[in-house]
């Protein structure tokens, strides 16, 4: 049976692990490749890299890092953040990257996905979108969801579901779901809408954000039907072992790998 | 020990050699007829779009030099597909090397089957030393059906060939290369045959 992957997310910012709580406040974390190469280790399944640093050199330390982790890590992993065409996305897979992430890049210029995906393959692309429920301010409004870009910082002018439908016609091979609305707020994922994104699709769904404790992966499998899921720092501070997790869904009948 | 990794436009063949050199092997990327013809273990990767990656060794003349060697060969994912008699993607080296079609997943489940699956693994030297039903890392649309040369299998909506074999060809639907541990066991028994 397909396992569901638990997803450890590293963003880098200037070569170091560090994260973001609701895309504000950074603290950093360590070594990126150390802290994988201890990922594997007690049983990720996947590895996601965010590139948030701003300046040119910051992306050419992100590069080297690539390779560096592509090195060390046997299991597959994804990099992303800033990668606005075709050659800075040649230019990761050629450091070692299994996929990309698409994010502000595709929604300026959606055909970007349809290129990368035709020459690459489906599988290497993966359409990340950050979104906010405006229902939270005015609820049972029936309003849908809205994608934001740039960090978060930017509205889109795109919906949730009709993005992501269109990012799957183009040829991405996953979409990967923030909700900015749960996004450090551990108080569990966006599994009501993840259920339907992940019904209405027909390619696998990565939920991320709002992840804060061990039953809220089991609901993200269960209710929000995520083929996935990512978390960040309930992993980097050690709040939630991974190897425990696995073991602890397995009990409760979720099919995840146990090595 | 002469490793070569045939090189073609076919996506991540890095992790290949990466993989390789944590086993302490140096594999060479090359896509030389000679350097292939004369190396102790030949690997055919391949990951992605099957077209432009079959025109790509049509032009080089490898497509009919894979199924002429004699030394251990290891098609993974794509490059075993290109292995097989028949594609729908379109693509294969012509050669036939496994006696099989490659169809398209038409399935409830999503494609591509992306992700960890569990092998139900058969007799092949290839899987000395692992448990009986392991995960491996897929990432696929299309699939090797059962036949004559499978000697492993798994199920994602429909059942099909995870790894074939046949006298000195052997290939794998996942990738060991990125498969952890377990991988890392099967790679390193293909070194060993």
């Amino acid at each position: 049976m397909l396992a569901k992957r638990i997803i450890p997310c590293l963003d880098i910012r200037d070569g170091r692990t560090v994260k973001g709580i609701n895309f504000v406040n950074i603290r950093d974390v360590g070594d990126p490749v150390e802290l994988a190469v201890r990922y594997v280790e007690e049983g990720a399944d996947e590895l996601v890299f965010l590139d948030i640093t701003a300046t040119h050199e910051g992306r050419k330390t992100f590069a080297g890092l690539v390779s560096r982790i592509a090195r060390e890590v046997d299991i597959p992993f994804t990099v992303g953040g800033g990668i606005s065409d075709y050659t800075d996305a040649a230019r990761l897979l050629n450091a070692g990257a299994d996929k990309i992430s698409l994010n502000s890049a595709a929604v300026k210029d959606p055909a970007v996905i349809d290129q990368l995906a035709g020459r690459f393959g489906s599988q290497f692309v993966v359409l990340a979108i950050d979104a906010h429920d405006p229902g939270r301010e005015i609820p049972d409004t029936g309003r849908e969801w809205e994608v934001y870009i740039h960090g978060g910082r930017i509205l889109a002018g795109r919906g949730l579901f009709e993005w992501a439908r269109e990012g799957q016609e183009r040829g991405c091979g996953e979409i990967l779901f923030t909700s900015m609305d749960h996004d450090g707020s551990k108080n569990g994922y966006a599994c009501a809408t993840l259920a339907k994104l992940s019904g209405e699709l027909n390619i696998p769904v990565i939920a991320s954000g709002g992840a804060g404790s061990r039953e809220h992966f089991l609901e993200v499998f269960t209710e929000g039907k995520a083929d996935a899921a990512l978390a960040a720092s309930v992993f980097h501070f050690g709040e939630i072992p991974i190897s425990g997790l696995k073991r602890w869904l397995a009990d409760q009948g979720v099919p995840v790998r146990l090595s | 020990m002469q490793v070569v990794i045939i090189k073609y436009n076919a996506g991540n063949i890095g992790s290949v050699q990466h993989a390789l050199r944590r086993l302490g092997v140096q594999g060479m990327v090359t896509d030389d007829p000679q350097q292939i013809r004369y190396a102790d273990r030949v690997i055919f990767p391949g990951v992605g779009e099957a077209v432009t990656a079959m025109k790509y060794l049509k032009d080089k003349g490898l497509d009919q030099l894979i199924g002429s060697l004699n030394q251990p060969v290891l098609g993974i994912c794509l490059g075993m597909q290109l292995m097989c008699r028949h594609s729908d993607e379109g693509a294969t080296t012509g050669t036939g090397i496994f006696d099989t079609a490659v169809k398209r997943f038409r399935i409830d489940e999503k494609v591509p089957h992306t992700g960890w699956n569990q092998v139900i693994i058969g007799d092949s030297p290839l899987f000395d030393g692992l448990t009986t039903e392991p995960y491996l890392y897929f990432v696929h649309s299309y699939y090797a059906r059962i036949c004559r040369h499978t000697v492993a299998e798994t199920v994602y909506g429909i059942r099909f060939s995870a790894a074939l074999q046949r006298d000195n060809f052997f290939a794998t639907q996942f990738h060991p290369e990125k498969s952890g541990r377990v991988g890392r066991q099967i790679l390193k028994n293909f070194l060993s045959l």
